[in-house]
């Protein structure tokens, strides 16, 4: 019954064969033991599952490990490069945009996802974003901030190095 | 949650899912986005001994205004149609559903053709297609058939697709110049199923009422097509009267049940309502407001 499956997850090339029930969630957490990507209410509603498949959103909970193959995930473990924070896991620290964490994962990967579409959002269209990822603590104000300041950081970093180019040319 | 066990399984080409699922028969289930069709397996009320997942298939995603005819593919997601300039600018009625179904997560990968296939009678597309008058094509290793959207409906998650059919293509006339529509849902909160929906779809025609197409979703068995309110509307002036008289047939063909949502009064009075709305909203359109 098995399936041999390759999925480049946080960039790494992950070959298993799995039932092909399973879902991705449970590839990710316990195939791979990655349980940074959180299982909430496992029908499609919470969105604390969230992870990027090819750079979108998507609730692991409601795909089959097998439809990733050939894919690239991204989950939270992949957002920290070289030992530094990304900047929205930094902007969520920085502005208090978690309380118990557990809706953390899915809410920075579906940002993520946001601010590479609109690198300014309105506290509308970050909400509007965020609508399917819940937060059970309601610290919804701290989020939106979060992100707010994650994309003038993001913003700003982007400019940098082409400035530093035009300065160059 | 796991699903049941189950054979997975990828084609390559249209071709090849229908000879997997003539071969399956009623074993056989077609996987599109899988943002109903996973939880149902979840929860075990589905158990299908073989998917046929149809995302491996290329050219399924498309929409494309051809031969007076609006096409939408199998694979075309809720999230491609919220950003449609097309159905923006000419479709109002879907573009207005688009970003009122499920949450911004979901729509990345749940499908209207998925949508209209699991027919949930809380779900959106089927009203708005039966608004729409639409065409859909099932295709299957025998042939290929026309179903009207008003006759594929046949009850709660019941449809005139075989298990060994593919609902291939919807087809919508193409929108004349005067045309207008409008989607009002009411929902407890963002994500949710509706309350009580409203599809308007009018075309206008020398000042006149072309044809009007309203649909009606969660207030019956399977999502309905307001027939004699459209029928009372064909031809006529669209005054505050008939848009009055059109509300309230249609507010007599919705079949609610009283549940948390709401009363059988309450959720007909915002058939009345929205279809009143509607009518406005999508007559301004028409007319190249709003």
């Amino acid at each position: 019954m098995g399936q041999a499956i390759t999925v480049t997850v946080n960039g790494e090339k992950r070959s298993a064969e799995v039932e092909p029930r399973l879902l991705l969630v449970h590839f990710l957490r316990e195939k791979l033991r990655l349980t940074g990507t959180h299982i909430g209410c496992d029908t499609t509603h919470c969105g604390a599952c969230t992870v990027l498949v090819d750079g979108t959103p998507v609730k692991s909970c409601t795909m089959l490990a097998v439809q990733a193959d050939g894919q690239q995930v991204t989950t939270v473990e992949g957002l920290v490069a070289g030992g530094v924070l990304h900047p929205i896991q930094a902007a969520f620290k920085e502005e208090h945009g978690l309380q118990c964490g557990f809706c953390t994962p899915g809410m920075m990967l579906t940002s993520i996802a946001l601010l590479k579409e609109n690198q300014d959002p309105s506290d509308d269209e970050i909400r509007w974003a965020l609508s399917g990822n819940i937060c059970r603590c309601t610290g919804y104000m701290n989020i939106v901030k979060a992100v707010k300041s994650a994309a003038v950081q993001m913003k700003a970093a982007a400019e940098v190095p082409a400035a530093t180019a035009a300065a160059r040319s | 949650m796991l699903p049941a066990p189950f054979e997975y399984h990828a084609p390559r080409s249209v071709d090849e899912a229908l000879d997997l699922l003539d071969q399956f028969g009623d074993e056989g289930k077609v996987l599109a986005g899988g943002q109903s069709l996973i939880p149902l397996l979840k929860l075990r009320f589905a158990s299908p001994g073989h998917l046929v997942d149809i995302n491996t298939i290329k050219d399924l995603d498309f929409i494309e205004e051809r031969d007076g005819t609006l096409r939408i593919g199998p694979l075309f997601r809720h999230k491609a149609a919220e950003r449609s300039s097309l159905l923006a600018s000419r479709y109002h009625v879907m573009a207005d559903a688009a970003p009122q179904i499920a949450d911004p997560i979901i729509r990345n990968r749940g499908t209207i053709a998925g949508s209209v296939a699991h027919a949930d009678p809380s779900g959106d597309w089927g009203t708005v297609l039966l608004a729409m008058d639409a065409d859909l094509i099932l295709r299957s290793k025998k042939g290929t058939r026309t179903v009207k959207a008003r006759d594929f409906f046949s009850g709660p998650f019941s449809t005139a697709l075989e298990p060994t059919e593919i609902l291939s293509e919807i087809r919508i006339p193409a929108a004349k110049p005067m045309t207008g529509g409008s989607y009002l849902k009411l929902e407890r909160k963002v994500g949710d199923f509706a309350t009580v929906a409203v599809a308007v779809h009018l075309v206008m025609d020398d000042g006149k009422v072309g044809s009007a197409g309203i649909g009606l979703t969660a207030v019956g068995p399977q999502n309905l097509k307001a027939e004699k309110a459209e029928a009372s509307l064909k031809g006529a002036r669209l005054d505050d009267a008939a848009i009055k008289q059109a509300a309230a047939l249609a507010a007599e063909a919705a079949d609610p049940k009283a549940d948390h949502r709401g009363s059988v009064e309450y959720k007909r009075n915002v058939v009345r309502v929205f279809t009143e709305r509607g009518l406005k909203r999508a007559y301004e359109r028409a007319r190249g407001g709003g």
